[in-house]
Formats: C-alpha cells, structure tokens, sequence
C-alpha cells in the first residue's frame, strides 16, 4: 500500500530524515519507535505532504502511484489519513461542521460516531479550542472515522490521554484499522484477518499504546534513520532494556 | 425641562455645516433631496422580484414568515408597515411624533442633535424613519423587520429611527438597509436612537448592503437602565464607497449589559471606519464589544471604546482581523478608559492572515486549498452570539453565506 523509497528530507537546512525505507502492506499496522527529536513526527508529515518538509530525494508510492510531489489534499483523496499530535485550534469552526466536512459525500450518522468516543458534548464547540490532551485525541479520531481513510498515520494517540480513555481510543484505533474483534459477525474471525485492507502507521515513544493495538512490524528511528525492524513487543522490550543506543549499533 | 421641536431646529441650523470628528468629510449638497412619493404597498411580495432579492439578501422576508410586524421605507416614501401582535408598535418616527406629545422627549436624547453636519441634517430635513415600541412587560414572539431602501440614484436619504423597549419588555429587530440594484450612489444618513427601560431587553440585528458609491453615515446611540439589556449585531459584507459610524450605549442603570458583534468585509475600493463605544455608568454593568473585520483589498478600520465610569463595571473589547488581499488596510483602534479604581476593563486585538497549518490540517482531511480556506473564514466570522432568537441567528448565517459567495 505504501512505499517509501530512499527518503530524504529536509527541514529548513536540517537533514531531518536520511535515506528511509518501509514498505506496509494493505492489513499491516507498524509501529515506529524513537526517541524525542529522531524524526518520527517529520517522516508523518512527510508522508501525508506538509509544507516545510522538502523532500531532497527519494520516492513516496502510495497504492501504486508516487505521491512525492502530491498535494495534501490529493494525498488524502486517496485514502491517506493523519491523526495530529497537536492540532491547530479554528476558532468559530464547529467540531460538528469539521467533522461533516472529513465525511465529504459519504453518509456518516455523526452523532453515532460522536457517541462512540463519548464526544457529544464537544460538537457544538469550536474545533480543539481548549480541548485537553485526550480530548484532542478524541477529536481527531472522530474526525478520521468520519474520513475513513486506508491508510492512517497516527502522531503518539496515547500522549496526554487519561487511563480511563486509553482503552477507548485503542478501541477505535482497532476499528479505524478493521481490527476489532466481533465486528461483522457474518464472517469468521480469520476470514475477516485475510479480507483487512486497512493499514496504519503509529507513532509512540513510550509504547504503551501496545497494550490496546496489536501491531505487526516495529521500526525504530533513530536520528533520521530508520533501523531495527522486527517484532513491536521485541523491539520495545529490547529499547526497555538497553535504551534507544543499542539500535543504533543496529542501524550500522 | 421639555425640550421643544423649535429650540432642536435651531442648534440644528447652528450645525448645519459642522464636519463630524472622524470620517471623510461629506458634500451633502451633492445628493438629491426631492423623490417622488411612491404608493402604499398592502403585501410585500408584490415587489418585483429584483427588490424581494435585495431585501431577502438583508434579512428581510418580503413574506413575513416568522416575523412579527414589519417595515418598509422607499426612499422618501413609508410604503408599508404592519404587526401582529397587541401591545407592539410599529410606524413612521413622524406619525409618532404627530401623535405622541411625549415623543418628543426622545427625540434626540440619546444623540445631540447638533453632534454634527448629518444630525443636523437628519433633522431639519428628516423623512419618516421607523418608531418601534414595545409596551411594558410584552415580548415578541417573532422578531420585526423594518427595511430602508433607496431606490432612487443620487438621492440622500435622512430617517430618524425610534426604539423604546419598556420595562420588563423583549423586542427583537432585524434591521436590513439596502440600495436597489439599480442605485450605484447615493447618501444615507441613519439616526437611530434605543430606549431600554428597566428590565427590558432589546436585540437589534442590522444588516446593510449598499452600492459601490454610496456614503453612508449612521449615528446611534442607546440608553440602558437597570438590569435593561441591549444586544447589536451588525453585518457589513458588500461593497460601499464611505461608510463611517461609531454607534453607543450609555449602561446608565446598575447591571445593565450590551454587547456588540460587529462583522465587516472591506472589498476593493470600500472604506469602512466602524467602532462602538461604551459608557459604564452604574455598578456591575457590563459590556462586550466584538468586532471580526476581513479586507479582500478595502481599508477597514474598525474601533472601539470602553469607559468605566464607576467601581464594579466590567467590560471587554475583541477586534480580530483577517487580511485576505496583497493589498487591504486593517486598522485597529482598541481604547480602554478606567475613570476609577475598581473598574474592570481589556481587551484583545489581532490583525494577520490565515495561518498556513490551519489551512493544511483541513487539507490532510481532503480539502481543497480553498474549500479549506473558506471553511476557516466561515469560522472566523462566526462569533456566537447569546441570547439571539433561533431565527434571527439563522437569518445572519444566510446573509453571511450569501455574502460569501458574491464577495470571496
């Protein structure tokens, strides 16, 4: 679904991401680790098209076609979604009307979905003005269900996000991602595995949103480079234990 | 001491030529001043449909559906008016003033008469404007509407509106002033001065919608008493040449409120210089002035003023701006007077353009660059407004969606 080929970026005159390589594939969650700094909020921004990220060199394909040199809003025509770490406020704009907006022609029973991230109380208020961290995270996630997208790029959910709601945006996490058990009853548990089409990017630095989302790969960046692909549980228990410098004697 | 309509003629004449403190400085003998009496008009949907499309675009309905009474005046000319509901009034200032001796103690109380060349004007030359009256205790079910429209190229159009909201009474009006589609200039000289009396409250939406010539010049004022509530929503989007007001409230009784919304879009080739001031004159009143201002490419200058005239008097001014052209002024001028310890006042002002990860974060939901960008400035411009009926905010989001379209 996605590729990213030899990807090289720029911030400024900062060499924020030196030579990236990933491949997700449709039904794939990865999940990137690193520290602080190390360009993963950069290779997001990156990858949904971001003014102020300069790509130096390196291709993005999404589904097949490059996207290197796509528009934001093209990108996500496609079906590329980003949930933000810190959300700009649009003072007079609704949460209502942002989110009717994210559905575009589709036909979206808002306020069901609104309901399942407890958020009703928050639509008649401007979009994330004064929102709380977790709340944030609602509002984001409330919008990417409106926009359903294939892909979803997801900037550290369970930052600022109270223990009484990490299940829940785990929970609709699962289900942006088609991977919540029970859904669509009609076919079996493993017929629905193999029929997932839904992919996802996740961003986490300290890895407790593990816990609620089972992901397939784990990569860990490091300084603007990309190393140390395996098992997300492996890979978190491996920076647990001798810190983010050992992967990058992997990188070597 | 009564005032006299004799002794008001006279300070008038005095002022005749006075220029007014801020805005350009008008030459009235440039407008014509005789228009042709037009006939009564029984039922507003007999218009023509250029005329009903005017007025709809200033929140007047030529039908009437969910209003209370309305006004119409053409020109020089009164050509309907008409309220469904016992104990509110709704006629000419002059008919009023015929038939009311105690009119006259309003008249020009709120606002000297000699403040300036265009009061002035206003009365030694004044043709009908509306009086509107709520008696004590009596609340409208629907808001009035009361419409001002020129019809006639070149004309001066001078009314003198009247507003008594008594006590314990709700009055809410929609106010649209329009030129005809026809009409490229001409002059409207707007007094309107608002009596809220004790524990009453009155809202006052105004919607105006001139011609790339026309001058405009308003000059109103208000007086609040005890626990009264005034609340003005005013609405500018379309092109005029001149356009200069600077409307006030006096909150003369404890606890009185008003709060101003103010929204202007200055197209190319417009001035707009539009502020309100407010005098806090008695313990615990309150005022909030808001003022959202948009230049597509014409200068806006947009003020405001609080004067806290005793202890235990809160107010707080807002004046944002949006510079949406290469070329456009926005000019904020935020004054705050503390006459007193013990007074309560801010303000916050902040002129720029839209910022570029605003217009990203909506595009990443799939938005086009200017879907994304309308999409903010409809945010910008809606300032929620309390206490409004349900149908008068919904007749303001149609006049600023209607605007949209025709003005970005």
């Amino acid at each position: 679904m996605l590729k990213v080929e030899n990807l090289w970026v720029n911030v400024g005159d900062k060499e924020v991401l030196k030579g990236i390589n990933l491949e997700i594939k449709p039904g794939e969650v990865h999940i990137l680790f690193g520290p602080n700094g190390s360009g993963k909020t950069s290779l997001l921004m990156t990858l949904m098209g971001f003014s102020g990220y300069q790509v130096t060199g390196g291709t993005i394909t999404f589904k097949g076609k490059d996207i290197t040199n796509l528009g934001i809003d093209e990108r996500a025509g496609l079906g590329l979604g980003m949930s933000f770490q810190r959300p700009p406020t649009i003072k007079g704009l609704k949460t209502r009307q942002m989110v009717a907006l994210c559905s575009h022609t589709k036909e979206i029973s808002l306020d069901k979905l609104a309901a399942r991230l407890r958020f009703q109380d928050f639509l008649e208020r401007d979009l994330n003005a004064g929102f709380s961290g977790g709340e944030l995270k609602r509002s984001e996630l409330l919008q990417l269900l409106a926009q359903n997208p294939d892909l979803v790029l997801l900037d550290e959910p369970e930052s600022g996000v109270d223990l009484e709601s990490i299940a829940l945006i785990g929970d609709v996490i699962n289900e942006l991602l088609e991977r919540e058990p029970g859904r669509n009853k009609e076919k079996s548990s493993r017929e629905r595995r193999s029929k997932r089409a839904k992919a996802g990017l996740l961003i986490t630095h300290t890895g407790y949103i593990l816990n609620y989302v089972d992901a397939d790969v784990g990569h860990v960046l490091f300084d603007g480079v990309l190393s140390c692909h395996g098992n997300p549980r492996e890979t978190l228990k491996c920076i647990q234990k001798m810190g983010y410098e050992e992967c990058l004697r992997c990188a070597v | 001491m009564k005032r006299t309509r004799a002794e008001k003629l006279q300070k008038a004449q005095k002022a005749a030529t006075k220029s007014a403190v801020i805005g350009e400085d008008l030459d009235l003998e440039k407008f014509i001043h005789e228009a042709p009496a037009r006939p009564y008009v029984r039922d507003l949907s007999t218009l023509t449909a250029a005329e009903q499309k005017q007025l709809l675009a200033s929140g007047i309905d030529p039908a009437g559906t969910e209003r209370t009474g309305s006004f119409l005046q053409m020109d020089h000319s009164v050509v309907h008016y008409d309220v469904q509901q016992e104990g509110l009034e709704i006629m000419s200032t002059a008919e009023a003033r015929e038939k009311y001796d105690w009119l006259e103690d309003y008249y020009w109380r709120a606002i000297a008469v000699d403040t300036d060349k265009y009061t002035a004007r206003a009365e030694l030359h004044q043709e009908h404007g509306y009086f509107i009256r709520a008696l004590p205790g009596v609340k409208t079910a629907f808001p009035l509407q009361a419409c001002l429209f020129t019809a006639q190229e070149g004309l001066a159009q001078e009314v003198h509106n009247i507003v008594i909201a008594e006590e314990g009474s709700e009055l809410h009006i929609i106010t649209g002033c329009v030129a005809s589609h026809q009409v490229k200039s001409g002059l409207h000289i707007g007094i309107s001065e608002f009596y809220v009396k004790k524990g009453a409250k009155l809202s006052f939406t105004m919607i105006h919608n001139w011609a790339e010539e026309f001058a405009v010049r308003p000059r109103s004022a208000t007086i609040v008493e005890e626990e009264g509530v005034f609340l003005s929503n005013y609405v500018c989007m379309r092109p005029v040449k001149s356009l200069q007001m600077y409307p006030t409230t006096y909150l003369a009784g404890p606890k009185a409120i008003a709060r101003y919304n103010t929204i202007l879009v200055a197209t190319p080739g417009s001035l707009l210089d539009v502020g309100s001031r407010v005098f806090l004159r008695a313990p615990e009143t309150k005022a909030e002035l808001i003022a959202r201002t948009i230049t597509t490419g014409g200068d806006a200058i947009n003020r405001g003023h609080i004067v806290g005239e005793v202890p235990e008097a809160k107010g707080h001014l807002e004046c944002h701006g949006l510079i949406l052209a290469p070329k456009g002024l926005i000019y904020a001028v935020p004054e705050l007077e503390g006459r007193v310890a013990g007074v309560d006042l801010s303000h916050e002002a902040a002129v720029g353009k839209i910022a570029q990860e605003e217009i990203e974060y909506l595009m990443a939901r799939g938005l086009k660059e200017n879907e994304a960008t309308a999409a903010i400035v409809r945010g910008f411009l809606n300032v929620d407004i309390m206490g409004l009926p349900k149908e008068l905010k919904v007749e303001i989001d149609q006049v600023i969606a209607a605007s949209e379209k025709e003005v970005f």
